[in-house]
């Protein structure tokens, strides 16, 4: 499961570009994953392989397309420093998982790591990175297999039954 | 302690008090879904199970990012949607009006205290009339289609107030590429920005709406200017009179209080490839531009049209820049077609297209190639946005725009 390592402010119309939007398709979407900005990733990419981003990564546009592309791609978990609000929930919802890691700008790129998502921890070549946990209200998403399951199951919801996060 | 506006806004539509941190099922007043985001909203709402929406009156339907269709896979998007309209009785609007930040305004979408979600992140435009309007993904549209309801976490807010009257040919777009420049593209990710001060009071709904439009882009879920005369002046010119008075208390707890005086603002131009790297026009003034672009839901206005004519006067455009101008909307067209505007557009060399997102998104039409220079009214300038990932977009107001134009370089509106 290796590491595919991208800086700050990594943004939608860089994850995948405007003029693919009219697909709808996760595999179409996924073979044209930074297109223009790291043309290896497609190439390179496997199941299970993990995004590493800085500060606000998925800023901009509100496509879906940009967290389809990557899971797509075979992508289960994206690990940021922070994440811009949209792309953070359209991930859950489409069963991509962020996760956020304030050292996560020391994760070299190309290494083997493994998530423990229960643990709060990624393990790097015997390094250990601490993970925070995910909200409680999008892990009940995340954890029905994203929104479409979550929702399926429902027939009504209760208007303005908050909880704290 | 006292609410903020948007607390105030939740607690109204869930009827007991909600404040920031709380998530809440909250329902909503208006969904928008356009060509882009629409189709897969749409797929997802029917995999959720869902047969007929919450409510048809309260969907917002149209084309805007690929109008007319510009693929085959375009027009199949746009049939499938035109098909879900007609099955679920939803007005479909269809290519007609314009961009749809515009349009739902204009057709009085949305308003003073209500709940606006939408499948495209510059939804935060209706916070110039005072809603709480938030871009939001397909899934989330598709539950929202289902519901009529959808999880907020209610943000924090960022209290911005603006003093100071405004230089000639500075404005709005240039305000709110300098506080994008201080709070930073992600400065403000999960909150609320409001826009208040006596600059936002003297100002016109059409400046606020450029500003609101831009809260995004420092990752702002929400921008909202609290409604007052004017905001009702434009409700009632929309067919909804009557005024929802709600304002921050004096005592709201702020996440921060930002302080800004336009005063001395020189024209701002945001440099490549992030919203937040404004400079004075000054510092970038003499760089040669390929294209400049004059419209999107962020600037594409009568006003902003209005502002790059009267830079022009009769002048021509200097023949090595494509100049191509977009009125946002139906509406907007035809007022400056009356106006005479668009006659003078051509007449100095632009390009005038029918109103839709144009070269904003890059996926339509007026695409950079490697080593071009774009400049553009619109709010993103992420490298590739506009075409190749080697071209540059600098942002700009319409009036910095205009005078670029004229010399095929950057160049200060004031001094033209």
């Amino acid at each position: 499961m290796r590491t595919w390592k991208f800086g700050d402010n990594i943004d939608t119309d860089a994850i995948i570009p405007g003029r693919y939007l009219v697909y709808n398709d996760p595999l179409v979407l996924a073979s044209h994953a930074f297109e223009g900005t790291r043309n290896d990733f497609v190439k390179g990419v496997g199941p299970g392989d993990i995004i590493i981003g800085g500060r606000n990564f998925g800023c901009g546009s509100s496509r879906e397309h940009a967290p389809l592309a990557l899971a797509g791609a075979g992508i289960r978990y994206v690990v940021a420093v922070s994440f811009a609000r949209i792309f953070y929930r359209n991930a859950v919802n489409v069963g991509l998982l962020p996760l956020v890691c304030p050292d996560a700008d020391a994760i070299p790129d190309g290494e083997e790591c493994r998530v423990d998502v229960d643990k709060h921890l990624i393990t790097c070549g015997g390094r250990t990175y601490p993970i925070e946990p995910v909200p409680g209200f999008l892990l009940r998403i995340a954890d029905a297999g994203g929104l479409i399951a979550f929702a399926r199951n429902l027939e009504e919801v209760e208007r303005c039954t908050g909880s704290q996060q | 302690m006292g609410a903020t506006i948007v607390e105030k806004i939740f607690s109204l539509k869930c009827g007991h008090s909600v404040r920031a941190g709380e998530v809440v099922m909250a329902p909503v007043d208006g969904a928008m879904i356009h060509d882009i985001t629409g189709p897969l909203a749409i797929r997802n709402f029917f995999e959720m199970g869902g047969k007929e929406v919450f409510d048809p009156e309260k969907i917002i339907l149209l084309f805007d990012h690929q109008v007319p269709a510009d693929s085959l896979a375009a027009a199949e998007n746009h049939v499938f949607m035109r098909e879900f309209a007609r099955n679920q009785r939803i007005h479909n609007y269809d290519i007609r009006e314009g961009i749809c930040h515009q349009v739902v305004l204009e057709k009085g979408r949305a308003g003073p205290g209500e709940i606006i979600v939408g499948a495209d992140s510059h939804t935060c435009m209706y916070g110039a009339t005072g809603a709480f309007a938030t871009g939001i993904g397909s899934t989330d549209m598709g539950f929202v289609l289902k519901f009529g309801a959808l999880y907020f976490r209610v943000p924090e807010t960022i209290r911005a107030e603006v003093s100071g009257k405004f230089q000639r040919r500075v404005g709005p777009k240039d305000l709110i590429l300098s506080i994008a420049k201080d709070i930073g593209a992600d400065g403000a990710t999960y909150q609320a920005i409001e826009f208040c001060g006596e600059t936002f009071g003297t100002m016109p709904i059409h400046g606020r709406m450029t500003c609101c439009n831009m809260a995004i882009e420092m990752g702002a879920k929400a921008g909202i200017v609290p409604p007052d005369e004017v905001t009702y002046a434009y409700m009632q010119s929309r067919g909804r009179p009557g005024r929802v008075s709600i304002e921050s208390d004096p005592d709201a707890r702020y996440a921060a209080r930002k302080k800004y005086d336009v005063t001395n603002l020189p024209p701002q131009i945001a440099i490549p490839h992030n919203v937040d790297l404004a400079r004075d026009v000054g510092e970038v003034a003499g760089t040669r531009v390929d294209q400049v672009f004059i419209g999107s839901c962020t600037n594409g206005r009568f006003e902003d049209l209005a502002d790059a004519a009267e830079v022009i006067g009769d002048r021509k455009f200097d023949e090595s820049t494509r100049v191509i101008i977009i009125p946002a909307s139906r509406d907007e067209y035809l007022k400056a077609l009356q106006a005479g505007l668009i006659e003078r557009f051509v007449k100095a060399g632009a390009l005038v297209e029918a109103p839709c997102c144009g070269p904003c998104m890059g996926g339509a039409f007026g695409l950079l190639a490697p080593g071009e220079v774009s400049l553009s009214t619109s709010n993103r300038n992420f490298r590739g946005r506009q075409g190749s990932a080697d071209a540059s977009v600098y942002l700009c107001s319409p009036a910095t725009a205009a005078a670029s134009a004229l010399y095929g370089e950057i160049t200060d509106p004031r001094e033209v």
